[in-house]
């Protein structure tokens, strides 16, 4: 044997060696940028008001992630783009008439009690932008239900009406009014279809994140065919959503582009903390966010049920993980 | 003198012996074993405890080697019996987990094999030694492998080859005949496993805790049916391989290396090193042992070497990121295990929660650790479950 060659520094570590390129950072970095256009196009539509929402929100995500790490003396974890995927998700699911200071509220409660309090990303049970959001729509109901549209202007976004003139306006969305239709059987005679183009290209009520029901599909394509996504849950939420109100006599695509079901769809219930881990469950899990949808709207007191929808889904996670853990390999019948 | 699985060899030369090429230097008596020869003619200059490829001290024998031989000359084995002959030749599995091969030829009365399968996908990303093998002796793989399905007594014998080797397959099918089946399967890691393989191939799954025998399956490395071949044909003993070098070397390629090489050695031939050297592993990067010393010697397991530059490999401390319950663990893992929740329960040292998620059954293909995008080092974490388990008694 030859004698022993100065052999180099090594690093001596347990196997596998190699490790696939993907981390946090670039999902959550995907996630934001399947959002990019159909954020911008609400800017661009909406001018200050847009900005002044993202702002606050995506400001106060980040700065209560920030904090708390640094009071719990934990790692700092701001920089995995988790809180920026969160403040941006609670943006968009917010009307634009909603308040700033309101807006920064929703950003703490969803990062401090919906994310850090439980032990911080990948421990949360609920999802945390949308926690944000029932918080806000539970406190001040009447400011989250009132849709209008924004007069869009680069300066009015500071002369928001006040909470107290809000009591007394009545948001009647383009759902409402399919609602009331509904109920009553038709007898306003509005033609739902009339509303696909609006909702697919340019809607200036509802949400936010409702500007465009394209722009978030595109986005949303784009997240599965870069494997971020699982497809199952968008097709079980949208099928379920489409067949359910068909089933219940409503226009099936009307429903499927209202009340943030998209965004719900594609970019709430598919967040991997608070959504199933096999396949399987995830198609369950989507049909039942889709099926808990469509009954919150027809039957519940909102018609903008989709938030209550994935929360209370959220919340039957570790039943369906049990439910649908992946049969071992050589293992007939799962033991134990 | 322990180069496979099973009971290690004692030295059965002295210090000063004249040994022959194909020598026997060690050897024990016990079934589950596989005697070592001496890959050249020297003298035993020393028997010492050196460090092993994969971390451990073991015994060796230390032959000064005579100059100008001719490495192509041998002992030859003999015996009746051709189970016997390949026991005597020390053919191991060299896809890498070195299991004694004529211990897996004499298969349980009770469960007679029905096909044997030559196993043609490279058992790990970045090597490519069973390729070479099967490019360049294809008509000693088909050889092999009728002698395999001889000596147990099958009827089916099937080759399987990953469709990103055309060129082996086209070098293995005018040697085919008709009845060996040559089938191309889609490239996937890990394939090379032996329940994913028989799996691919007859669409059986081995039970938990079962042998491959159970599905009527036998399956052996292309490489070691040459070796196979090899011995009963020309009473070869085994005292060469086919090694991969690649990575961060000037030539990278396959080199014929006699037992016993240093890596040191090995790499050099491969034209050294280029750039700073990360890690140097032992096997595949997917399941290989990161090198501290590279004197140590080429075994009859080492499927390759890998040289990784300093950035390309994964994280070496453990951290302890969270899990995000991506799923990506469990949608790789070929064992249909849930990776991410044996490795919470072993962080918290719950081994019955561990071994509820089968801790037992992960055959560690290091799947997990490699696509999880927080890097959590989820093989670690299974193999402490599994090391603790098997301590305290539980079976596979
Ligand atoms: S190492 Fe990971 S992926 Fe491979 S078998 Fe074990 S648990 Fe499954
Ligand atoms: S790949 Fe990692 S983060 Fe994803 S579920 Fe598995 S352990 Fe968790």
């Amino acid at each position: 044997m030859t004698s022993a060659g100065s052999s180099p520094r090594l690093q001596v570590a347990s196997s596998p060696h190699v490790a696939a390129k993907e981390n946090v950072t670039h999902i959550m970095l995907w996630v934001v940028a399947a959002l990019t256009p159909a954020t911008i196009w609400a800017v661009w539509n909406m001018k200050m008001v847009a900005i002044v929402l993202l702002g606050s929100c995506i400001g106060s995500t980040l700065a209560t992630e920030w904090i708390w790490n640094r009071i719990a003396r934990r790692a700092q974890t701001l920089w995995d783009g988790s809180a920026l995927v969160t403040g941006l998700l609670l943006a968009l699911a917010l009307p634009p008439r909603t308040p700033w200071w309101m807006a920064v509220i929703g950003g703490v409660v969803a990062i401090g009690l919906a994310k850090m309090l439980f032990g911080g990303l990948g421990w949360n049970l609920f999802n945390p932008a949308l926690v944000g959001r029932a918080f806000l729509s539970i406190s001040w109901m009447g400011v989250l239900a009132d849709v209008r549209p924004f007069p869009g202007g680069w300066f009015n976004a500071l002369s928001v009406p006040g909470v107290g003139d809000l009591d007394a306006i009545t948001g009647a969305t383009r759902l409402a009014i399919a609602a009331a239709d509904r109920a009553a059987d038709g007898a306003y005679g509005v033609d739902l279809a009339e509303y696909y183009r609006p909702l697919l290209l340019r809607n200036l009520e509802g949400s936010f994140g409702e500007i465009s029901g394209a722009l978030l599909l595109l986005g949303g394509f784009v997240l599965i065919a870069k494997g971020i996504i699982d497809w199952r849950i968008p097709a079980g939420y949208i099928t379920t959503v489409g067949l359910l109100s068909w089933a219940f006599g409503s226009d099936p695509i009307f429903n499927v582009l209202a009340g943030g079901v998209l965004l719900g769809a594609f970019y709430m219930a598919t967040d991997y903390v608070t959504s199933p881990m096999t396949r399987a469950g995830r198609l369950v899990f989507g049909c039942g966010c889709g099926l808990f949808n469509v009954v919150g709207r027809f039957f519940g007191p909102m018609p903008e049920s989709t938030t209550f929808a994935i929360l209370f889904m959220n919340g039957l996670v570790p039943l369906i993980d049990k439910g649908f853990a992946p049969r071992t390999f050589g293992w007939v019948s799962r033991r134990g | 003198m322990s180069q496979h699985l099973g009971a290690p060899c004692l030295p059965t030369v002295e210090k000063g012996d004249h040994v022959r090429r194909g020598q026997v230097v060690g050897d024990v008596d016990a079934f589950v074993s596989a005697p070592v020869h001496s890959p050249v003619e020297g003298e035993v200059s020393e028997i010492v405890e050196v460090l092993s490829i994969s971390g451990t001290r073991v015994n060796a024998v230390r032959i000064a080697p005579e100059p100008d031989q001719d490495v192509r000359e041998h002992e030859r084995i003999t015996a009746d019996a051709e189970v016997d002959v390949v026991r005597l030749a020390g053919v191991v599995g060299l896809g890498g987990a070195a299991f004694p091969t004529s211990v897996k030829l004499i298969p349980p009365r009770d469960k007679p094999v029905g096909t044997v399968i030559l196993n043609g996908c490279e058992c790990e990303p970045y090597l490519t030694c069973d390729h070479r093998v099967m490019v360049e002796q294809p008509e000693r793989v088909v050889a092999g492998g009728h002698a395999i399905r001889r000596i147990v007594g099958a009827q089916g014998l099937v080759i399987g080859v990953e469709d990103n080797k055309p060129e082996a397959a086209e070098a293995l099918r005018p040697h085919l005949g008709s009845d060996v089946e040559l089938l191309i399967l889609p490239t996937r890691y890990p394939q090379g496993a032996e329940k994913q393989l028989i799996w691919a191939v007859l669409g059986k799954e081995v039970a938990h805790g079962e042998l491959p025998a159970a599905a009527g399956a036998l399956v052996h490395n292309v490489s070691t049916a040459v070796a196979v071949a090899d011995a009963l044909d020309k009473g070869k003993p085994l005292v060469e391989r086919v090694v991969t070098v690649t990575g961060n070397v000037a030539r990278p390629g396959n080199y014929l290396t006699l037992l016993g090489t240093p890596v040191s050695a090995l790499i050099k031939a491969a034209g050294g090193i280029v750039g700073k050297p990360g890690r140097v592993i032992a096997g595949g990067p997917m399941t290989g042992v990161a090198l501290a010393d590279l004197d140590v010697p080429v075994v009859k397991g080492t499927s390759g070497v890998v040289v990784l530059e300093e950035g390309e490999t994964a994280p070496a401390v453990m951290n302890d990121q969270p899990c995000i319950r991506c799923g990506r663990c469990s949608d790789a893992c070929p064992m249909m295990l849930q990776p991410f929740a044996i490795g919470i329960y072993a962080n918290r040292s719950d081994w019955d929660g561990s071994e509820r998620y089968h801790a037992l059954d992960c055959i560690e293909c290091g799947c997990c650790s490699y696509v999880c995008p927080t890097r959590r080092p989820l093989v670690q974490l299974i193999r402490q479950a599994k090391h603790v388990l098997l301590e305290r008694g539980s079976h596979l």
